[in-house]
């Protein structure tokens, strides 16, 4: 049989599988579902170069509605079996899809791991602060206090923060979306896909029956523009529904400061220029929490470094160009004797 | 050590067991290994049992930092590392201690005077002197100042105090080469190759041997030693190497790569007696083999299951705890059909239990220790040789049927060494892996009809993508499924596939004495040698018993229980609580006598021999 090649560009429509998405209506996921297939299609992702790869939880049913390849693995293990995945075929695509709970908790070794490592694949983890599939029990980035069946009178551990976690473990690139910003999220996901190495992306996501308004006083579409900041490489670091508040570096103090361009002497040249190479200012970033400061989205670090499966493979070719593979030779070599 | 004839100034003798045994930093695992290599190239059949401690080093001159290694060599057949030490080697009183017990009564000790002195007698626990106190009166005992001998014969190199000293294991190797009349230039070429970059410190070693064997030649006859000479085992003619089971399965699984053209990918995490397979696997790449040494035993095993995900056949190498963590991804691999390989270099048990000890106690795990009904094919090794074998044998059927593959090793068998005639693999039979690209009626669950093994299409192939995971699949379509009878179905299928196999491999042998009679001795793994041994020396005393070896633990070969039926009696022999005994009697109804040992150590053949003698009544 001849191949046709498809000449004609892909929507995001080629990318919808045909079993039906299972979520809970209103869930943000379907809005991540959509950005994604957005980007696969913006991208000019080939399906059958394209693998996603999930652990457990409700974020990790998102394979069986893309079209492309898919493994649902086991609860936390994405990052490893991913990571088999493109050491066996770094030409693969690989998108791995996990959760707060899947990729925080009982899988944050894989996550420290696979991001320490630099395995070139995008890395999805939904922060919906909230385990879903086991009908809402609190979750390691959960806000102290929060009620659930497992935390009658309030939880009382201190939560983490995934882009502070990622940027500790050593990822070479950070960034962050909202599931409901369908325009910016697919801009994200493509500079994920650009970059060479783990590309780590927390998407804030709306779990509408367990935690629902969790991100309300920030995602909030009337407020966002005072809440939010989409970051971008050599911009200031600008925001507002007027463009009049920025961010500054308190040098005595070490942190950021919200300023008011205008009021107090302050200028456009005192607000901060956004570097995304910059891993002082990208921790800085990553913890600011509304409502005292925006939250920080888009890509926050970026330092690409040559990734662990490239690094395998040139190991792997200069291996085979330095020996022949004689296994006769192998099993003879040392001290052999004969009997006649 | 039996006695033949005497000739000349030689004592003749068929087979001898010598153990040498020191403090952990004494170097007597290299002393072993290197006569056992000297042994070896001489023709001697031979079996080697490196028994050490879990501490790299223990705090020197303690009875629980003694490291020993024992080889048992001989003109006739050898397939245990012998019951009874006829020599023993002690370098100082904490190993002349813990080795004393095992030692044939009149047996030969050679030991370092130099090193009993007050501290280290304290530190084995020895109020009054063993070399003193007559109470070594049942052997024969050689009492040789190695360490100040030692320090004369390397004077000349200008080595530092410590490092003369470290050369007394090869002063004592060059005294065992002259007592059981074996070159020294094996041993002296080793050197000079292995400290080519430091010429003082191979030159010291190498006096030090020469200096060992002149000891014993010009030993006055008034002592114990004397020269011994053990001739050549007839082996097939062909050419033969030392292998450890470890190195063959590596070598083993290489092979199976080259024969059905798949590339390996292991992944694996540090665990003793495992971590020499990652170390062979990973010098391996010219043979496309890549390896991932992960974070921990679940991610080691989620590589490789990714990997074969992908097109190449994943493996994992662990020991019993490790293979516990794998539990789980075992189970995905069984609910996807993926190929797999897992390898457990089985030791003593439960949790950390003992490190470096051996033991056969993980049959239940590997047979049946998953959640939900997940069969998988449980392959045993049992000696270094039938490693290489299994490695092949686990590629085939875990590419074949699309399955887990559990191989069961264990530590003696990972460091025991022992002659291997070394295969050709162009006379090896090739198998063919198919990676499934026709889009035609495609889906991930469709099956061949024969082995009823999942197609593989691997992702990059266009036409055929798919999407797999550990929910259950429909059998029609290999979308997600909650249907009960599809469940039923699934659930079904699954164990049906595995016990075909049953029709792929071997019916079930005799490996020693007839298909039937009145008794016989079943065993499985490294057990192997000593019922071997046990069997043959019973037959010898007119009893009628055979043995019968199992290499397939799941499925079990396809006419096992008839087999066990038409014997009378059947002991089954294993180094655990009796797993396989109750395999056999859940499988078979079969009511066998279980003989059980778990000590860490491996069966002495007088203890199966008193075995069968009790079962088969000859014991009064």
């Amino acid at each position: 049989m001849n191949e046709q090649v498809d000449i004609k560009k892909r929507t995001f429509k080629d990318f919808e599988t045909d079993q039906e998405v299972r979520w809970c209506p209103g869930c943000g996921d379907y809005a991540i579902l959509k950005a994604v297939q957005m980007t696969l299609a913006n991208i000019g992702a080939t399906p059958e170069n394209t693998v996603f790869i999930s652990g457990i939880g409700c974020s990790s049913r998102f394979p069986y509605y893309v079209e492309t390849y898919g493994f649902h693995t086991i609860h936390g293990r994405a990052p490893a079996v991913a990571t088999g995945v493109k050491l066996a075929n770094p030409d693969l695509d690989v998108w791995l899809v996990t959760g707060d709970g899947d990729g925080l908790s009982i899988g944050g070794n894989h996550m420290l791991h696979v991001l320490r490592r630099n395995v070139n694949m995008q890395i999805m983890l939904f922060n919906n602060e909230i385990y879903g599939l086991t009908k809402g029990q609190y979750s390691p980035t959960s806000k102290p206090g929060t009620k659930s069946p497992s935390t009658p009178l309030g939880s009382v551990d201190l939560p983490l923060n995934p882009c502070s976690f990622a940027l500790g473990a050593g990822a070479r690139f950070v960034a962050r979306g909202i599931d409901t910003a369908l325009k910016a999220l697919p801009q994200t996901l493509a500079r994920a896909k650009d970059h060479q190495g783990a590309s780590f992306v927390e998407i804030y996501q709306n779990c509408i029956v367990f935690n629902d308004k969790t991100f309300e006083h920030f995602t909030n579409k009337k407020e966002a523009a005072n809440t939010q900041i989409h970051v971008e490489h050599g911009k200031p670091l600008v925001y507002g529904k007027e463009n009049n508040l920025g961010l500054r570096f308190n040098v005595e103090k070490f942190t950021l400061e919200k300023v008011v361009i205008g009021e107090d002497g302050v200028t456009e040249e005192d607000v901060l220029v956004h570097d995304e190479t910059n891993k002082m200012l990208a921790q800085l970033l990553v913890e600011m929490a509304a409502p005292e400061f925006p939250v920080a989205c888009g890509v926050i670090y970026c330092v690409p470094e040559e990734s662990y499966d490239v690094a395998v493979h040139n190991q792997m070719e200069a291996a085979k160009k330095a020996k022949k593979a004689d296994f006769n030779a192998l099993i003879r070599s040392g001290r052999t004797w004969t009997v006649e | 050590m039996n006695v033949q004839t005497s000739a000349g100034d030689f004592e003749e003798l068929d087979s001898v067991v010598v153990r040498f045994a020191g403090d952990s930093g004494d170097g007597m695992q290299l002393t072993g290994t290197q006569f056992s290599v000297v042994t070896a190239l001489e023709g001697s059949d031979l079996s080697t049992f490196p028994d050490f401690p879990a501490e790299i080093r223990a705090p020197v001159g303690t009875t629980f930092g003694v490291s020993a290694f024992q080889i048992n060599f001989g003109s006739v057949e050898v397939s245990t590392a012998g019951d009874e030490p006829d020599v023993l080697v002690a370098m100082n009183p904490a190993a002349l201690k813990v080795s004393l017990s095992g030692l044939r009564k009149g047996g030969l000790i050679i030991v370092d005077e130099g090193a009993f002195n007050k501290r280290n007698l304290d530190k084995a626990g020895y109020e009054t002197n063993p070399l003193e106190d007559n109470s070594l009166s049942d052997y024969q005992v050689q009492k040789l100042d190695i360490t100040k001998m030692t320090l004369e014969s390397v004077k000349e190199f200008g080595l530092g105090n410590k490092d003369a000293i470290r050369s007394k294991n090869m002063w004592t190797l060059g005294l065992i080469l002259w007592m059981f009349d074996r070159p020294r230039k094996p041993i002296t070429d080793w050197l000079e190759q292995k400290f080519a970059k430091i010429p003082d410190v191979a030159k010291a070693n190498i006096a030090a041997v020469n200096a060992g064997h002149a000891y014993g030649e010009t030993a006055e006859v008034s002592s114990n030693l004397r020269q011994y000479h053990i001739g050549k085992h007839e082996e097939e003619p062909g050419e033969y190497r030392t292998v450890n089971g470890n190195q063959a399965l590596a070598w083993g699984l290489v092979a199976g790569s080259q024969l059905g053209d798949i590339p390996l990918m292991l992944g694996s995490y540090p665990i003793t007696p495992a971590s020499t397979l990652l170390h062979t696997l990973a010098g391996l790449k010219e043979f496309n083999v890549m390896t991932f040494q992960a974070e921990d035993e679940i991610a080691a095993i989620c590589g490789a299951i990714g990997a074969s995900f992908a097109g190449h056949l994943g493996i994992t190498s662990s020991s019993g705890p490790g293979v516990a963590l794998k539990t789980e991804a075992i189970g995905l691999a069984i609910s996807t059909e993926l190929p797999v390989v897992i390898l457990d270099i089985q030791r003593a048990g439960p949790s950390t239990g003992l490190p470096t000890k051996t033991e056969q106690s993980d049959l239940y795990q590997a047979v049946c220790g998953r959640n939900g009904d997940a069969p998988v094919v449980v392959l045993a090794t049992s000696n270094p040789e039938d490693c290489f074998n299994v490695g092949i044998e686990a590629v085939r059927l875990a590419t074949k049927y699309m399955t887990p593959v559990i191989v069961l090793s264990d530590g003696y068998i990972g460091n025991a060494s022992e002659p291997w005639k070394i295969p050709d693999i162009n006379k090896l039979d090739k198998f063919t892996v198919n990676f499934h690209t026709d889009p035609e009626g495609f889906h991930p669950f469709k099956r061949n009809p024969k082995t009823l093994a999942r197609v593989w299409a691997k992702p990059g192939t266009p036409g055929t993508l798919h999407r797999i995971g550990g929910i259950e699949k429909s059998y029609d379509s290999g979308h997600i499924s909650y249907d009960p009878a599809n469940h039923q179905k699934m659930t079904d299928i699954r164990a049906e596939k595995i016990l075909n196999i049953a029709n792929d491999i071997p019916e079930q042998s005799v490996s020693l004495g007839n298909a039937g009679g009145k008794l016989a001795v079943v065993g499985w793994g490294s057990t192997r040698g000593a019922i071997h041994q046990a069997v043959k020396r019973a037959r010898g005393e007119g009893i009628d018993v055979s043995h019968v070896h199992i290499g397939n633990i799941w499925p079990l070969p396809r006419n096992l229980g008839d087999l066990l039926k038409s014997f009378d009696k059947v002991i089954v022999a294993e180094m655990n609580k009796g797993q396989m005994n109750n395999l056999l009697r859940a499988q078979y109804l079969l009511d066998a006598y279980s003989l059980t040992k778990v000590s860490g150590q491996p069966f002495k053949i007088s203890e199966i021999l008193d075995c069968i003698r009790d079962q088969a009544g000859e014991n009064k």
